[in-house]
């Protein structure tokens, strides 16, 4: 007999300590603020007072940095889980179609080229998201031509074009003279939400809820498609069209999350293994509870990455790597663990 | 009434031609044994019927639920998937589901992707594992069962499915003596028409209404030639001692038993002949 959380209540703890931890993590910084001034800061927005002296640095800083956090934590984890299940293999994240790949390609050659300037503040994201819907692309049609999105076919595809991509990559940056690009390249692909604003939110945020949606209505698909696609087809699934539909839904999403975030490893990763571990293997609880853990998780490692070092800041896929890894180990230890039958 | 109809039918696997020719009538209300070496293309004819394959050429049919019969290029898989359950070989793989889940799969067709199951679900689940004996294991994971065990829940997945016609690929394999010879009845019992490929040609004697063997006509060579059905009826008459030696290359005979009033297929090395 398998142990299993329950799967409302986690969710309620879950979502209740994300909300505290956003509001808790806004004292935490270069400039550390009380804790009852961050939420009299957050009030008085809310409730329309004149802004306070804390006013800048919570509502215009660190509240959309904080809420990018759970939205790009929350996106990598649902975006993990799909990739696992339309691959079917444990190793799966959600850079395995060589998004993140293209992506520090198009970005590495906004920031060494200055190539796409015209963008401004936008370049290196533009850059980021051409070169993660191209390699996308590159693939999907690579898959398409050999006979179709099958599970062997895009993991190797995808590994091969990473490697191909991130030599591209490295070209870039060892061609280029400016020692700062190569730093601001190395940091990009690490990860962060320091650039995060209000304008840059609402498009991750909305195709976050968007996908997550999707694949919860269509969770008893999913399910089936787990169980193997010789399965699925005999229960009356589409599968080749579920598989084009989540390859397409989930380039979309990480591709605009590598563009606002860079490359976050571990977190897509580890997250749905966990939330399988706690919860089970369907997707109906699978989901929900990686997206709340994930986002949970990444606050605070964006915290940690703030403080460690002040006044420097890591990259997240620094911390993700070093406390995601040991961690993951811990609760694999603890809990029986099995993918696809084997343990 | 027919239920499922072959006409002129050919697959192909990775491009290579396995079955050509293929004309087969199940009607409604049978229960059709597919027998046949290993290799031959049992699981392929059984994938075509199901509609996971469709035919390179010809055409595959299913009753309309009338009088009629419909390409089953041209019903919806879902459609498809309510009027027949496909139980594959697919060794259970299911990743960290309980068995109660595993089995609650069978009723994707009949529900809305979205749909949370519920108390009816639960009972048809309850059900299906009561039919293959366990019922007690409905909270276990799945890889905690037996290999035998494995096969019993797969197969109360197809139960679970709950149509008309039932389409098992050797739904023996694994099981210990008494299920061997339960389970095809607790089949029988649920499916009006029933399709299974099984190796065991003793119980397929007993069995079936009808039996099919699907191998290589005399002369064909089985690693180029593709197979087809070589011969076709009742199992006394396809079970020949003649037939026998010919598509599974042993020798037999078929002796009555000598308390009940039922045939036994014996089986024994055919002295003049190596494996085909």
């Amino acid at each position: 007999m398998t142990r299993r959380l329950a799967f409302w209540p986690l969710m309620l703890v879950l979502v209740v300590l994300t909300v505290l931890s956003v509001v808790a993590s806004l004292a935490f910084g270069s400039e550390s603020i009380p804790l009852a001034d961050v939420v009299a800061a957050v009030t008085d927005r809310l409730e329309g007072a004149p802004a306070g002296r804390w006013d800048v640095i919570v509502w215009e800083l660190r509240l959309p940095r904080a809420l990018m956090a759970v939205v790009v934590g929350a996106g990598l984890a649902v975006a993990g889980a799909g990739m696992q299940t339309l691959v079917r293999n444990p190793l799966a994240d959600p850079y395995l179609l060589g998004i993140s790949s293209g992506a520090s390609v198009g970005a590495t050659a906004a920031i060494t080229t200055g190539a796409l300037a015209g963008f401004g503040v936008y370049a290196v994201s533009g850059g980021a998201l051409l070169g993660a819907v191209g390699s996308a692309l590159l693939i999907f049609m690579i898959a398409t031509a050999q006979g179709g999105l099958t599970p062997l076919r895009l993991v190797l595809s995808g590994v091969v074009l990473s490697s191909g991509l991130s030599a591209i990559a490295s070209l870039l940056v060892f061609l280029s003279d400016d020692t700062r690009a190569a730093n601001s390249v190395m940091f990009w692909m690490l990860g962060s939400v320091g650039g995060a604003t209000w304008e840059k939110l609402w498009i991750p945020a909305a195709l976050v809820v968007v996908l997550a949606a999707g694949m919860l209505a269509v969770h008893r698909w999913l399910d089936a498609l787990a169980a193997g696609p010789e399965t699925a087809a005999a229960l009356g699934v589409n599968v080749a069209g579920i598989r084009t539909g989540l390859f397409i839904g989930l380039s979309v999403l990480v591709g605009v999350l590598v563009a606002v975030s860079g490359g976050v490893g571990f977190v897509g990763l580890i997250i749905p293994h966990a939330a399988r571990l706690v919860v089970g293997a369907r997707h109906r609880v699978v989901l929900p509870v990686a997206a709340a853990a994930g986002g949970l998780f990444l606050i605070w490692v964006d915290v940690l990455a703030r403080m460690a070092v002040r006044p420097q800041e890591i990259p997240l896929g620094v911390v993700t790597g070093v406390l995601g890894a040991p961690l993951f180990l811990l609760l694999m230890g603890r809990v029986q663990y099995r993918f696809g039958g084997d343990r | 009434m027919t239920a499922l109809r072959l006409d002129g039918v050919a697959a192909k696997l990775g491009g290579r031609t396995v079955l050509a020719g293929v004309d087969l009538d199940v009607p409604d209300g049978t229960r059709l044994g597919i027998v046949g070496v290993n290799g031959a293309g049992k699981s392929t004819l059984l994938r075509v019927l199901a509609g996971v394959l469709h035919p390179s050429t010809g055409t595959a049919l299913i009753t309309d639920g009338h009088d009629g019969l419909a390409d089953l290029r041209r019903v919806p898989a879902r459609e498809r998937a309510r009027r027949v359950a496909y139980v594959p070989q697919e060794d259970l793989t299911a990743a960290e589901l309980r068995v109660g889940e595993m089995v609650a799969l069978g009723r994707v067709p009949q529900t809305r992707p979205w749909s949370r199951g519920g108390s009816t679900e639960l009972g048809l689940v309850r059900d299906a594992l009561d039919a293959v004996g366990l019922a007690d294991r409905i909270d276990t994971a799945c890889d905690q069962l037996s290999g035998g065990e494995k096969r019993r829940a797969v197969l109360a997945r197809g139960l679970a499915q709950a149509c008309p016609v039932m389409l098992l690929d050797e739904p023996t394999n694994h099981l210990d003596v008494a299920w061997q010879l339960n389970l095809l009845d607790v089949f029988a019992a649920r499916a009006r028409t029933l399709v299974a490929t099984v190796h065991d040609l003793d119980l397929a004697l007993r069995f079936f209404d009808r039996l099919a063997v699907v191998g290589w006509p005399p002369g064909a060579d089985p690693a180029t030639a593709p197979a087809g059905i070589v011969a076709f009826g009742p199992p006394a008459e396809v079970l020949s001692t003649a037939h026998v030696a010919a598509h599974f290359g042993v020798g037999s005979v078929q002796v009555p038993h000598p308390q009940r009033d039922q045939l036994h297929l014996l089986i024994h090395h055919r002295e003049d002949a190596s494996p085909r």
